[in-house]
């Protein structure tokens, strides 16, 4: 089922009367069936999307459709959701089992069918030999799961997940993630993942759907979303190691940096823009136009890390990731061409992209 | 060498209240196990005639007031206590729902725990007073005609029902109070996942709320017993110490009643080892109900 969020915004007032805008007019379609990543820093309104999806927070303005449906005025409990909690809220003294049969036994759902269902639900994700045990005595992982289990058991008609790996070391994040994405294919529902971690959400999504404090900054496919920034935001949230900003100008459609020119764009002339080049975006060059003094070489297998200092500025130094077949050493002078797919230009004010 | 230096200290400022809890707790304890067990101890002379193993506690069963004794107890303790946790869960959650005027209900639910029990039993004595009292007077609303609860020659059932609704009320306080901060040291989310599964209120209260807060239920359902089987200040608050309504007089009586009614003819013979057996029976007693629930919780209380 499609999800559409009109306009959405959410305003928090404190006592004192100062107001946090934590959502402001979020205008997003989210596909059926498809998992959608939503990603963004640290209270950058993930959460408070997400739980006015869920009902659980009423937006100050805008609307939420399921399909057709205005689902906006609607209490969480009538939306058919199912939400996996960030620490997953499982119910302590409950059973594995009662935790997944719980919804089933508010929806009056037969015993014996409930008993079924929640069987095939907790033998889908992984925990069919768990049921008897307690929250507390399950690892992270297999808690998740159980939370997974219980948001699906009651076949919601969208699946909302906050930071649902937050809490699992590194491996474990990384099987899980597998699994759910396994698990959302499997069963076509509609799913909305949130997430600070760029990586788990290109891994994990179909769409990514890119936040910065209550703004909407970005839509799209995550290798897309990579690979065409719209902004200044969006080039610098993606990536690792991050893009390479710089300040530029372009004069008659010649981008100039460190005094040679790099790129010919069709963008307007401006006295002083950013530009920003993916580390992966250099290339060793004889007759390029950037001549460049290396500082550090770390290489790690495939590839070499460069190390360069800023001319302009020489607290800062910035990265180039080369083939390793290239022999660089340090105090190298070196000629780079930039690879024109992998520089973009913004506007200084806005951000915004140029050309 | 270090954590010596520190245990020393520890029991250094823990002295006095060990002092005073020897002095005033363990002693009496103790002896009264010792006095029990004597015959016909004359508390003036100390002097006394040999041991008996249960001849002191017979003369508490044979006393007449021992059999209303037990009746007006037990009834006090399993009416006062299931009906007063219940009220207490049931405000408790009300209140911890509402967002206005919390403060000022919390504070209104507290009053009777700062008041002193025997000026509250006065006051509700007036409450229940045949001809001026709040109770008759809304009775006689309904064209009911006045109830003798609490005067000359009310009945038990009047005397005792007046007996417990003070009680009940009296310790509604402490429970809330125990009650409220159970409910907000429980996550919120639960409560939030409860209402995305589409839980019945009826159920989020008692497959979530109760079974989360049973830690707190036990403590106040153990405590409550031991002081209802206590019983005592209520009644003097309410009757005076003819610990019955005028004209009616003992029928309130209670178990600790019964041990202060003995220590007050102190000076004849064998006194004392009464009221040292009448409040070891109540300890017995009390011991055992403490041990049942316990035993019952294990498997309904979720830590
Ligand atoms: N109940 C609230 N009252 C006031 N402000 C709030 C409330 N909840 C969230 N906020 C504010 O709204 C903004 C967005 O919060 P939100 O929880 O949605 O962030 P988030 O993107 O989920 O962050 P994180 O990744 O840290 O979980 C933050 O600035 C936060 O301080
Ligand atoms: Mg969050």
């Amino acid at each position: 089922m499609e999800i559409k969020l009109q306009n959405l915004t959410k305003v928090f007032q404190a006592k004192d009367k100062t107001e946090t805008i934590a959502v402001n007019s979020l205008d997003i379609t989210i596909p059926a069936g498809k998992l959608i990543g939503l990603l963004g820093p640290s209270g950058c309104g993930k959460s408070t999307t997400l739980y006015m999806i869920a009902g659980l927070l009423k937006p100050t303005e805008g609307k939420i459709f399921f399909g057709d449906e205005d689902v906006t005025e609607k209490a969480p409990e009538d939306r058919g959701i199912g939400l996996v909690f960030q620490n997953y809220a499982l119910y302590p003294h409950m059973t594995v089992r009662q935790n997944i049969m719980f919804p089933l036994e508010n929806l009056k759902v037969p015993k014996a069918e409930a008993m079924v269902r929640a069987q095939e639900m907790a033998d889908l994700v992984g925990i069919g030999e768990l049921m008897d045990r307690k929250p507390k005595q399950l690892s992270g992982g297999q808690q998740q799961r159980v939370a997974i289990a219980r948001a699906l058991v009651k076949k919601p008609r969208v699946l909302l997940l906050d930071e649902p790996l937050s809490n699992l070391d590194a491996r474990l994040r990384l099987q899980t993630r597998e699994e759910i994405k396994r698990i959302q294919r499997e069963t076509g529902i509609t799913t909305i993942f949130v997430t600070h971690d760029q990586e788990e959400a290109m891994s994990i999504s179909d769409e990514i759907v890119l936040m910065e404090v209550g703004f909407k900054r970005q839509v799209g496919i995550p290798q897309d979303v990579y690979d065409m920034p719209e902004n200044l935001f969006s080039a610098k949230f993606l990536g690792t190691p991050p893009i390479n900003l710089f300040e530029g100008s372009i004069k008659e459609g010649k981008v100039t940096l460190f005094g040679g020119v790099i790129e010919k764009t069709k963008a307007k002339d401006i006295e002083s823009c950013w530009i920003g080049i993916r580390p992966e975006g250099f290339l060793v060059d004889k007759e390029g136009p950037l001549e460049l003094h290396i500082d550090m070489v770390e290489t790690i297998g495939r590839d070499t890390s460069l190390v360069i200092k800023d001319e302009k500025n020489n607290t800062r130094s910035f990265r180039v990731i080369v083939d390793s077949s290239n022999r660089i050493l340090p105090g190298d002078k070196v000629k780079f061409s930039v690879k024109p797919s992998k520089l973009f230009l913004f506007d200084k004010v806005t951000g915004e992209k140029l050309g | 060498m270090l954590e010596e230096k520190n245990n020393l200290k520890a029991w250094l400022y823990l002295s006095p209240a060990l002092v005073l809890l020897a002095v005033f707790t363990f002693y009496p304890l103790f002896n009264a196990f010792y006095l029990v067990f004597l015959k016909d101890f004359n508390y003036l002379l100390r002097e006394f005639d040999g041991y008996t193993l249960l001849g002191n506690f017979s003369y508490v069963v044979r006393n007449p007031n021992f059999k209303q004794a037990m009746i007006n107890t037990f009834f006090i303790v399993f009416v006062s206590v299931p009906v007063s946790v219940m009220i207490a869960l049931f405000v408790s959650v009300a209140l911890n729902s509402i967002k206005k005027l919390q403060g000022f209900f919390q504070t209104i639910y507290f009053l009777p725990y700062v008041t002193n029990a025997i000026a509250v039993g006065m006051a509700f004595a007036f409450i229940f007073h045949q001809d001026y009292g709040l109770i008759n007077t809304f009775l006689g609303w309904f064209n009911v005609n006045p109830i003798n609860w609490v005067g000359t020659g009310a009945s038990w059932g009047n005397a005792m029902f007046s007996l417990l609704v003070y009680t009940i009320w009296g310790g509604l306080a402490f429970k809330i109070m125990i009650f409220l901060s159970g409910l907000q040291s429980i996550d919120k989310q639960y409560y939030d996942a409860a209402r995305v599964d589409s839980t019945p209120r009826r159920r989020v209260f008692t497959k979530i709320t109760v079974p989360l807060l049973s830690p707190m239920i036990l403590y106040i359902v153990i405590t409550s017993f031991i002081g209802a089987f206590k019983a005592y200040a209520t009644v003097v608050g309410m009757f005076g110490v003819g610990l019955g309504p005028a004209g009616n007089p003992k029928s309130m009586i209670t178990m600790v009643a019964l041990v202060y009614d003995a220590l007050e003819h102190t000076g004849s013979i064998g006194a004392i080892s009464e009221a040292a057996a009448a409040s070891i029976i109540l300890f017995s007693i009390t011991l055992l109900f403490t041990i049942i629930q316990m035993w019952v919780s294990k498997k309904r209380v979720h830590y």
